[in-house]
């Protein structure tokens, strides 16, 4: 291997042996296509998202399959799936990237504070993760999109808000047993700070735990995101979101399968590709998986 | 033992139980076949020890593994044969070979608390396993095992089969173990490195043992050891291994006095003997007014178990009322077996555990300190652990961790830590372009240099050496000694030594203390401890370690009775306080009832 000497921390090193790796970039393309869409769905989108379209549905009033005219087909309302498939990606991106990671963050915060200070406030901060995770969080989303006004931000902040437990439960357990390594010991009697510690010699070994926790959190995410929509407290119509066009269309599966098909089939590329990219930086990171790649 | 010795000496008249010819192991990764043993040929005589001696990496266990059928996926044995009475092992399909592991064949491993499921008593481990190979009542293979466990000289086999394996001591589980492998009294017993996980005097009575059982049932014995000391006191025969290659071949008298390779007479003399460091005595270092540091009536506690209220049933006295001094330049040893409390001391030098009673870095009282005074502290004693690998951040490159203390004390600029971790680099024997890589790119031996180095850097006044090269293979174990050396005599630092192996010790120190369940039973410099041993609990180490010359076998040690005793008492009761008596010259003897 060429770059065993370049450090470690040198992004061009880690993205050149991420883009080596087939699978981590059959992943980012993936997310490269679907950002991509939502960021430029304005200039791609061949109609407006919330356009019910005459010619969107057949004389009998039904929804049209995907067709030259209509790529993904039509929905119950004429309106064009294309569009909104592309539309709803920015929905989907924000819940599954913006929301999933102030999880993240709150659950690492938590749990790493919880594992590595113990005592009385890693007390405190364990027993509320396990209130929380005790209360339904289906429930505890609908009571706090109810009192808000819903909108996508409020959606976002809803999901993460009751999404972090399971991760701040992870963090605590693997904080506390790299707490008592003895690497960590040795930091203390070179006279390491805690800060430091924590931060230089913690954080990092979590890496991959975070990597793992934070890809399986994106299809969690994002289908929490259509079933509060589905119960009317989460994105309102028009705006469409990818899971709030299944949960419209699932009672026509039958006669109009596209509808439920092509937003489930994107949910789930979208959650592979991010999984796949996080294995493969995963590795890439660990500096005893070096020459493996 | 002597006339099984002679007895079991290879001649053309008996036939060989077991016969390796031209064997090869190799392992397969990512498509490439790489030997990990080749052409190994040996064989093995009923009732006959064989001990097949190498360091780390030399294909030992694998060795062992294969006879066992025990290799992992990816390895498999390519050629040659291993013949057990006729029948070739690696050949064996995996039905017929778990038929005969057990019954024929058996092995111990060198951990017995991680071979014991720690979720079943002793009793049912014990049964289910003579049951398994052969069909009888419950009861019988309970009478066995009660059997099979007297055998093995543990203490009240009745109340053992109840228990768990965490309730028994080390020494008490590697008996089970033994006990477990010989119950169906197979014709050969593989013991890999069966004593190295225990304390010196255990590890005799675990060798004495083997040894008494295998003139009563003729039990062939692989004995797979790193231990010089071990295969001369054990062995008839040995076989030398490195790189999966086998070195040497003979019996074990021939190979101790004239050992025909040169790697079997460098690994010989590389093996740290008892009554060879009085040879390369130096003079004392002066007794300073200010020592490096000072322990007066040190106590460490921790409380344990809880009652329905919560509060702690029983206390570990770890370290009761230590007192000792150690001079600037001197290296000064501290030996006793697991749980006596030796680590502990060092852990509340550097304040790792909170103590009580007086200790003193360089005249400073550790008690009651500032957090700012706790990292001056650091500055002046620095540690290195047993284990390198787990000392080490691996997500770290071992530059950074070599410059780390520097950055943590805020030390120069970023070149100037840089510049001086390429200096202590260099000066352990490492390169400086090896600086980028990470510590599971090195050895053993490197990787405790690094260490050595880290600790090295802010120039401390001592340096803790926490059973720093036990893990080491000897030929590396002594570079590092001498690495150890040359920096004391080079920048006067101290060193706090501490280890299980009195061999070592006794070529490394200056002035020693043993101690026995958290006291200091008896202190004194080298010549006085080494040479006149007054306190029996140091008689009884000196005794335990084995000596490398096949020459001089020793009687077996009498056995104590029972578990060893322990430091755990409950609240409200507390150990009685050794006085040390001065026989003369601060050699300090521990008065005995």
């Amino acid at each position: 291997m060429s770059d065993v000497s370049v450090a470690p921390v040198a992004p061009t090193g880690t993205l050149r042996r991420l883009m080596r790796r087939k699978l981590a970039l059959f992943g980012l393309a993936i997310i490269a296509v679907v950002l991509g869409g939502a960021v430029f769905a304005p200039w791609i989108a061949p109609y407006a998202p919330d356009d019910q379209l005459f010619e969107g549905l057949t004389l009998f009033g039904e929804p049209m399959p995907p067709s030259g005219d209509f790529l993904m087909g039509t929905d119950l309302l004429g309106r064009d799936l294309f569009s909104r498939m592309l539309y709803g990606a920015q929905t989907s991106l924000i819940i599954g990237v913006v929301a999933n990671g102030i999880a993240l963050l709150i659950g690492t915060l938590v749990g790493v504070v919880a594992g590595f200070v113990r005592g009385w406030v890693g007390a405190v901060l364990m027993r509320f993760t396990d209130l929380m995770m005790a209360f339904p969080a289906l429930l505890l989303a609908i009571c706090l999109a109810a009192i808000f006004q819903p909108s996508l931000w409020i959606v976002a902040m809803v999901i993460a808000l009751v999404n972090w437990v399971q991760t701040a439960r992870v963090v605590y357990t693997e904080t506390t047993s790299l707490a008592e390594r003895e690497f960590i010991a040795a930091e203390r009697t070179l006279g390491a700070s805690q800060t430091r510690i924590l931060f230089k010699h913690i954080l990092p070994h979590l890496v991959p735990t975070l990597i793992v926790w934070g890809t399986l959190g994106i299809s969690v995410t994002v289908l929490l995101e259509a079933t509060l929509s589905f119960l009317g407290v989460g994105v309102q119509p028009p705006t469409p979101s990818w899971g709030n066009i299944i949960f419209e269309n699932q009672t026509y599966f039958q006669a109009a399968p596209w509808l439920v098909f092509i937003p489930g089939a994107a949910i789930l590329l979208l959650a592979l590709a991010f999984n796949l990219v996080g294995d493969a930086l995963r590795d890439v990171l660990d500096p005893t998986q070096r020459g493996n790649d | 033992m002597m006339t099984t010795h002679t007895a079991t000496a290879p001649s053309g008249a008996t036939a060989a139980l077991l016969s390796v010819r031209d064997m090869t192991v190799s392992v397969r990764d990512r498509g490439v076949v790489r030997p990990l043993v080749a052409g190994l040929s040996f064989e093995l005589y009923p009732g006959e020890t064989l001990a097949i001696a190498g360091e780390s990496g030399s294909g030992k266990s694998i060795t062992s593994l294969a006879l066992m059928g025990l290799l992992p996926n990816n390895v498999t044995v390519t050629s040659g044969q291993a013949l057990l009475d006729g029948v070739n092992l690696p050949d064996l399909p995996e039905a017929r070979m778990r038929a005969w592991r057990g019954a024929k064949l058996a092995m111990i491993f060198q951990e017995p608390m991680t071979s014991l499921n720690p979720v079943h008593t002793i009793g049912s481990q014990m049964t289910e396993a003579i049951r398994a190979h052969e069909a009888v009542s419950r009861g019988a293979a309970r009478s066995a095992a009660i059997e099979a466990l007297r055998r093995v000289r543990i203490p009240e086999p009745e109340r053992r089969m109840k228990q768990y394996p965490h309730e028994l001591s080390g020494g008490m589980r590697q008996r089970v173990m033994i006990a477990m492998a010989l119950a169906l009294r197979p014709a050969l017993l593989i013991a890999d490195e069966p004593t190295t996980a225990l304390d010196v005097t255990v590890q005799r009575e675990v060798l004495d043992l083997l040894r008494e059982l295998q003139a009563e049932t003729g039990t062939a014995i692989i004995l797979i050891t790193h231990d010089m000391g071990v295969v001369a006191e054990s062995a008839d025969r040995v076989v030398v291994m490195r790189q999966g290659r086998m070195i040497e071949s003979a019996p074990v008298d021939t190979l101790f006095t004239a050992p025909k390779q040169e790697y079997t007479r460098a690994l010989l003399s590389a093996v740290p003997r008892l009554g060879s460091g009085a040879a390369r005595a130096k003079p004392l270092p002066p007794t300073a007014s200010v020592p490096v540091a000072r322990l007066v009536g040190a106590q460490v506690h921790f409380d344990i178990g809880a009652n329905f209220l919560g509060r702690p049933t029983h206390r570990v006295h770890a370290v009761e009322g230590a007192t000792l001094d150690i001079q600037p330049g001197e290296t000064f040893g501290l030996v006793g077996e697991s749980g006596c409390g030796k680590s502990t001391i060092a852990k509340a030098l550097v304040g790792l555990v909170p103590h009580a009673g007086h200790v003193e870095v360089d005249g400073k009282a550790l008690g009651g300190l500032t957090s700012l005074g706790r990292r001056q502290i650091c500055r002046d004693v620095q540690m290195v652990f047993q284990d390198p690998m787990a000392a080490l951040d691996p997500r770290m490159t071992v530059g950074e961790a070599v410059a780390e203390p520097l950055l943590i004390h805020g030390i120069g600029t970023a070149a100037e830590r840089h510049a001086r971790a390429a200096d202590l680099f260099a000066r352990v024997g490492l390169t400086q372009d090896q600086m980028t890589r990470y510590p599971h790119e090195f050895s053993g031996g490197q990787r405790q240099r690094i260490c050595v180095a880290r600790a090295l850097a802010l120039k401390p006044k001592l340096i803790i050496c926490d059973e720093s090269v036990s893990a080491l293979d000897v030929s590396v174990q002594a570079q590092v000694l001498d690495l150890l050396e040359e920096l004391q005599a080079e920048m006067g630092v101290a060193y706090l030594f501490i280890s299980h192996d009195m061999a070592v010790v006794e070529n490394v120190v200056d002035r020693l203390a043993v101690m026995y369940l958290g006291q200091i039973v008896e202190m004194g410099t080298r010549d006085q401890v080494f040479g006149n041993p007054q306190h029996s609990y140091t008689r009884r180490l000196l005794d335990a370690v084995p000596i490398p010359d096949p020459q001089r076998k020793r009687p077996p040690q009498p056995q104590r009775p029972g578990d060893l005793p322990s430091p755990i008492w409950p609240i409200g009761k507390a150990p009685a306080r050794v006085h040390l008596r001065d026989i003369g010259d601060n050699h300090l003897v521990a008065q005995e009832a």
